[in-house]
């Protein structure tokens, strides 16, 4: 295939590389946590909801994005909440003139109830609305990209953990319908009593249930082959490790630093970076010694390089935005509508490009539509049946 | 291909050995069958041949196992799965990923196939089985059938030269164990594949096996072709079971074998009327159905949020008839039964037992009317010991005690009562799921799918347990894929189709015309026979005349 072709063939519809969503809404969270200002983070929502609305697939995981918008409602009200019940005195503009609870001389420095001051509230919501923007950005990657199919592109070496997190992840819809399965059962034979000995006629069943199903998951892989070959010499094994140990350490330490505006800057790009590179020496190092092949693997084209590169230029644009913070911050103590500038917007709007620069997801129902036939019906559709006849009937109707 | 010599195999604390001296050797490209009674040591027997036994499951094997010449004491089982490749009873327990293009490839990443060469591999065998358009579904929404086959595909992939299977139709409907047998027919022949199978339905692979395997109590094996083995082994499909008690010789294995020498028997049946279907020919006929209808239910509705399991069925019970619910999986049997008994949801239409509702009353006012033994029996045990199970089921019953040990043992004598539910047979549990309801005496007794898992012998007994219920006076129903069972003990029978029925009357009516429900006996003599006891009834009697 050449080059063009294959740019051509990567916008049909197909799922696109998980992490290229998962970059993409990290950026957008990053961008999103850099800011205090209502507009710029309701610009933020309408972007994600958007591109999710645009480009997610009708699987199950895609439809949980609703509950992530609720979460984000939650937050928002919580934080406003806690404002008035701790404490919102702070500021000039009194709301509300509430009877302050007086506290024991321990609980020094924690107020409850009092009075109420705009300033405060607002406050609350500012926060409320900022983490919740971040929530519902992870929300937007959770619907987007397959979260199984994340694992399956993990870097060879922790293929193992891999799969113990995928086989881990069926058992919880499998369990859930045991204990349904196992209460239903227990109703059929009378039983009306409650505590430690209904427990106990519920839990055993469903324990033995998932035990057996485990024992024969693990007989089922065992013949397949799983954990075959794989030999490491106990020195190369700590090698790795010290490596991923290290590079995790890095990445944790620069990502906080990248959130946190407050810290050096050394400890955030550049820690990031070590971090990540060190990581990646552990996974090449551990990743050699796998002899595993993998099926049909995600790979990088050009949706997943442009989705990736706007979540990241938006978080650089939008973080990267120096000197008249308050478009950004509004101010807190003299109360007036956030002003919104052109330079935050426009790069929040860049991330919606990908509702159009990336293929359309594909249906887990292939083939279940009729394709146009180029030629007549088919002969053998008609006339006597294949079958010899003796018990492959059905007398009931065609199957689908 | 495969060889094992002197092979015996002890588990930790059996007295006596599960398999006795066993010396086979199996050839390549061969289909060979293996059968036996449940819990004789099929699966042990099928598991030493990748090493699962004893590596996995313990346990101690003395002898020699090789495949393709490699010995299964040197290696671990998982590096012998490009050799062999297993298939066991519940597809979905073994699934690893979660769509089926997926399950299928696993394997071959495990072995580090070419990424190219896998791709080939998972068309062909997509297009092999006849699931592409499944290549994108969740494991999790098949059907049993695709789900069973998926599961034969995803170790077909990895191109082993042997391939075995342990009871891979035991929990499918008629038509999806026709399907999964139908591929297994397709690979013998298509692709040389050896294939050792384990399975009860053994009338389908029959015409197609090169060798049969007896597994005999106390861990004795014999091997040899169909035609002679079948000729004694205790567990036998109807058909040969009429082979036998005709005189057939050579034994017919396949329907079509059997039709063609059937043509005098035929004629001489064809003035003779057939003897009830049910029970001992002995007994007198059954009895007519009586007046009073012991459960009665009308626009039976049940639905799962947009989807309907059952619509609006009419349905009438007497007492002391047993009515069998067949159906492909999913056709709303279990669903219908749940809403009969009460517990389960009902979102319209009326049940009327002895004038109450079993759903308006409490569970426990509700067994005593309508008792369910649901699909998985073994869900309502929970205590360690047999005899627990019986106290408790007396107390919740209210019945004197020791009323549910006697239930038990007129069901299935001589369990011992210090004995753990989960170590009991198969049967034995079923007796014992039973007895707890029946304690409860109700008058009408639903069982979902008791036949799982039974063998012939084991359904011969359950089906006189169930003869004996109904003419106690109880209303029986029965849901089950097994015609044969079917045949041998319902007055009645009904197939239900999305949730309606779609035929309801007498057994001989519903089986013996329909092509996918008839017995083996009706395909071969027509439909009015459905039983091989209704036969030799009426040979037994023809030859009392002549010696009179």
């Amino acid at each position: 295939m050449s080059r063009r072709a294959r740019s051509r063939t990567s916008f049909l519809p197909r799922d696109l590389h998980p992490a290229a969503w998962w970059v993409w809404a990290l950026g957008m969270a990053t961008a999103a946590s850099r800011t205090t200002n209502p507009w710029l983070l309701g610009v933020v929502i309408a972007v994600v909801c958007y591109v999710v609305v645009a480009r997610r697939s009708d699987s199950p995981w895609a439809r949980s994005f609703r509950l992530y918008l609720y979460l984000g409602l939650i937050i928002v009200g919580m934080r406003c909440l806690f404002r008035v019940v701790f404490g919102g005195g702070e500021g000039s503009t009194i709301l509300l003139h509430l009877p302050q609870i007086p506290l024991p001389a321990w609980a020094a420095g924690i107020r409850l109830l009092g009075d109420v001051s705009a300033e405060s509230v607002l406050g609350g919501f500012y926060d409320g609305l900022r983490l919740a923007t971040m929530v519902i950005c992870l929300g937007a990657a959770n619907a987007l990209a397959n979260p199984k199919r994340l694992l399956r592109s993990m870097p060879s070496a922790l293929y193992e953990v891999g799969t113990a997190v995928i086989v881990a992840l069926s058992v919880f819809p499998q369990l859930a319908e045991s204990v349904q399965r196992v209460h239903r059962a227990r109703r059929l034979r009378g039983h009306v009593a409650t505590g430690r000995r209904a427990l106990r006629s519920v839990i055993i069943p469903v324990l033995e249930d998932a035990l057996d199903r485990s024992l024969q998951l693990a007989s089922s892989m065992d013949s397949r082959g799983y954990g075959r070959a794989g030999t490491a010499s106990p020195r190369s094994r700590a090698t790795t490790g010290t490596f991923m140990v290290l590079g995790l350490v890095g990445v944790c330490v620069g990502i906080y630093g990248t959130l946190d505006g407050t810290t050096p800057r050394i400890l955030a790009g550049p820690m990031l970076l070590v971090g990540v590179l060190l990581a990646l020496c552990g996974f090449v190092l551990a990743g050699r010694r796998v002899e595993r092949s993998r099926y049909r693997p995600d790979r990088w084209h050009l949706p997943e390089i442009l989705t990736a590169t706007t979540g990241v230029a938006v978080a650089a644009m939008v973080g990267g935005v120096t000197g008249d913070t308050t478009a950004l911050d509004p101010s807190l103590t003299d109360l007036s509508l956030p002003l919104l500038a052109w330079g935050p917007l426009l790069a929040v709007l860049v991330g919606i490009l990908p509702a159009w620069l990336t293929p359309p997801p594909a249906s887990p129902f292939v083939g279940l539509e009729d394709e146009p036939e180029p030629s007549g019906g088919a002969p053998e559709s008609s006339g006597i049946p294949e079958s010899s006849g003796t018990a492959s009937g059905d007398p009931i109707g065609a199957r689908r | 291909m495969i060889r094992l010599e002197d092979v015996s195999i002890w588990y930790h604390e059996q007295a006596l050995p599960t398999l006795e001296h066993v010396d086979l050797t199996i050839g390549e490209g061969e289909l060979v069958l293996l059968v036996g009674r449940t819990g004789a040591g099929k699966s042990t027997l099928l598991g030493t041949l990748n090493g699962l036994v004893p590596h996995f499951t313990g346990g101690h094997l003395q002898g020699r196992v090789t495949v393709a010449g490699v010995s299964t004491a040197s290696r671990p089982p998982r590096e012998f799965a490009h050799l062999v490749g297993m298939v066991g009873q519940d597809p979905l327990a073994g699934f690893v990923t979660d769509t089926v293009e997926e399950e299928l490839a696993y394997g071959m990443e495990q072995l580090g196939v070419r990424p190219d060469v896998m791709r080939r591999r998972v068309e062909e065998t997509l297009d092999l089985l006849g699931m592409s358009e499944l290549r994108r579904r969740a494991l999790r929404t098949l059907s049993g059938g695709q789900q069973q086959r998926v599961a034969i595909g995803s170790v077909l992939t990895m191109h082993p030269p042997v391939l075995v299977l342990d009871e891979p139709t035991s929990a499918l409907d008629p038509t999806a164990a026709e399907e999964v047998l139908a591929t297994l027919a397709r690979l013998v022949q298509d692709l040389g594949t050896t294939v050792v199978v384990a399975e009860h339905r053994m009338e389908r692979v029959i015409p197609f096996a090169d060798l049969v395997i007896s597994v005999d109590d106390g861990g004795r094996v014999r091997a040899g072709d169909p035609a002679t083995m079948l000729r004694d082994t205790p567990i036998a499909p109807p058909i040969v079971e009429l082979g036998r008690a005709v005189g057939w010789d050579p034994l017919p294995l396949s329907v079509r074998d059997a039709r063609r020498v059937a043509g005098p028997l035929r004629e001489r049946l064809a003035t003779r009327v057939p003897g009830p279907v049910t029970g001992d020919p002995m007994s007198p006929p059954t009895t007519p159905a009586s007046p009073v209808a012991a459960l009665t239910a009308e626009g039976v509705v049940v639905r799962y949020g947009p989807k309907v399991a059952v619509r609006g069925v009419d349905l009438v019970l007497r007492p002391g008839h047993v009515l069998a619910m067949m159906g492909r999986n999913g056709s709303g049997k279990s669903s219908l039964l749940w809403a009969l008994q009460g517990s389960g949801p009902r979102q319209g239409g009326r049940v009327t037992v002895q004038g109450q509702d079993p759903k308006a009353l409490s569970s426990k006012a509700a067994r005593a009317l309508v008792g369910l033994v649901p699909q998985t029996a073994s869900d309502l045990l929970y205590l360690e010991t047999v005899a627990a199970e019986c106290e408790s089921g007396d107390a919740e019953s209210g019945a004197a005690p020791g009323s549910c040990r006697d239930l038990l043992d007129s069901l299935a004598p001589d369990i011992d009562s210090g004995q753990h539910p989960r170590d009991l047979s198969e049967g034995q549990r079923l007796a014992l799921v039973l007895a707890v309801q029946l304690t409860a005496a109700p008058a009408v007794l639903l069982l979902d799918e008791p036949t799982r898992g039974l063998d012939y012998t084991a359904k011969r007994v359950f089906g006189r347990v169930l003869r004996r219920l109904a003419d106690e006076g109880r209303a029986v129903v029965v849901a089950t894929h097994d015609v044969e069972f079917v045949a041998g003990v319902a007055d009645e029978a009904l197939v239900m189709a999305e949730g309606e029925i779609v035929s309801q009357g007498s057994t001989r009516d519903v089986l013996g015309g329909s092509p996918a429900f008839a017995p083996q006996v009706a395909k071969i003599l027509g439909e009015q026979w459905l039983t091989v006891t209704q036969v030799t009834a009426v040979l037994e009697a023809d030859r009392q005349e002549v010696v009179s």
